[in-house]
């Protein structure tokens, strides 16, 4: 009986690892090179899937603005700095945000409007809204990334976007000018070498 | 009756009389969702043919040369299975490479032929008929010729019916399944063409 169990279990092994390793040599035989352009610019993106540029995600658009039919300045979660980091891959001017974003905005759920439709759950790219069903919903502020897409699925109009508060906790020094930073980084460089 | 004989039998049996669609029912998923356009629909039938002749052939050999000699009948499924998704696996990749043109308009179809019942039901009804290594390879060969006649037919005919004027509540998936039924219907006119 515990042979027969042994065999079965190394023939059924043996079998899933020849296939494994066909798999592997042929995905090394079949390798695809990517487009390198629009992988740089896809791992630049924040990967929220949100559709807000237009594009059914960040790989599209990133294809897309690869190709040059698409113009840097879409991505809204993103805002100025990642529109200032495509610029950079894509070689091209910087442009303005779509929409003027002056302050990140957070969703807010006015508790008691909410019926506990959990369909602002699923909305919800970043998973940043809680709840159960028939239960109050509520936004965890530090996740949300202020793509609106749970706006238009409420039922009952629940959901103002508000101003991102900012805590003591979360602030952070202004990034610098990255122009001047990226000089004085090549000073400070060549000084080390000399 | 001649070994060609035979085998001419064979082919024609499993594409036209047990056609694996029309008639086992076996397949519908792939039938239905690629057969919009002509185009997707003859490259699905080459992944098809690939895939159900090498895996007819591989586990006719792996029945007769793991599974009987160890006597594990019991993991028949889940070897056939494997060796299915195996093969699938290897030609998305080979199609993502050669034409990646094809690779997107098969889309979704293309992984999803692990799952295409009629792989599997080729695979496990050589074995019941205990055929011949050739006989199986034939076999799987003819239902996967039959497969893709029956689906490169069938988008011809949807193609024709996106211009026709369909009453309201037909359009979309009633008309479509209403014409497969017929066309089913048309392939038992087949079914006294040969004795099997």
């Amino acid at each position: 009986m515990m042979v027969q169990l042994f065999y079965a279990l190394l023939a059924l092994g043996l079998f899933a690892l020849f296939a494994g390793v066909v798999l592997a040599i042929s995905s090394k035989v079949f390798h695809i090179e990517g487009d390198p352009l629009s992988d740089k610019i896809d791992a630049l993106l924040p990967q929220t899937q949100c559709g807000q540029c237009g594009y059914p995600g960040c790989r599209p658009y990133a294809d897309a603005v690869a190709a040059h039919t698409a113009d840097v300045n879409h991505c809204v979660p993103g805002g100025e700095r990642t529109m200032l980091a495509i610029a950079d891959v894509m070689g091209v001017e910087p442009k303005a945000l779509d929409e003027e974003e002056a302050m990140p905005m957070v969703a807010f759920i006015r508790e008691d409007e909410c019926i506990g439709c959990t369909l602002c759950i699923k909305a919800c790219p970043v998973d940043a809204i809680v709840g159960a069903p028939k239960q109050y919903h509520t936004v965890i502020s530090d996740h949300c990334t202020g793509c609106v897409l749970c706006l238009e699925p409420c039922p009952v109009d629940c959901i103002d976007m508000i101003a991102k508060p900012e805590l003591l906790e979360h602030w952070s020094w202004p990034l610098p000018d990255t122009q001047r930073a990226q000089v004085g980084l090549e000073r400070r460089e060549s000084h080390h070498h000399d | 009756m001649s070994a060609f004989a035979d085998f001419a039998v064979i082919l024609l049996s499993a594409v036209l009389v047990n056609n694996y669609v029309l008639t086992k029912f076996l397949g519908i998923c792939p039938f239905l969702g690629v057969s919009g356009k002509t185009e997707t629909a003859i490259g699905m039938s080459f992944a098809v043919m690939f895939v159900m002749t090498l895996a007819s052939t591989a586990s006719w050999l792996v029945q007769k040369y793991i599974l009987l000699p160890l006597d594990l009948l019991y993991l028949q499924t889940i070897f056939f299975i494997l060796i299915i998704a195996t093969l699938v696996q290897f030609i998305e990749m080979m199609i993502h490479k050669v034409s990646p043109v094809l690779y997107q308009g098969l889309g979704i179809y293309l992984p999803l032929i692990t799952t295409n019942c009629a792989v599997l039901g080729v695979a496990l009804l050589n074995v019941q008929q205990e055929n011949t290594f050739m006989t199986s390879a034939l076999y799987g060969f003819g239902a996967a010729l039959g497969f893709a006649l029956v689906l490169v037919l069938f988008s011809g005919l949807r193609e024709r019916m996106e211009g026709a004027p369909v009453p309201e509540a037909f359009k979309g998936s009633a008309v479509t399944l209403i014409t497969a039924g017929m066309m089913s219907l048309a392939f038992l006119g087949f079914s006294g063409l040969v004795k099997v």
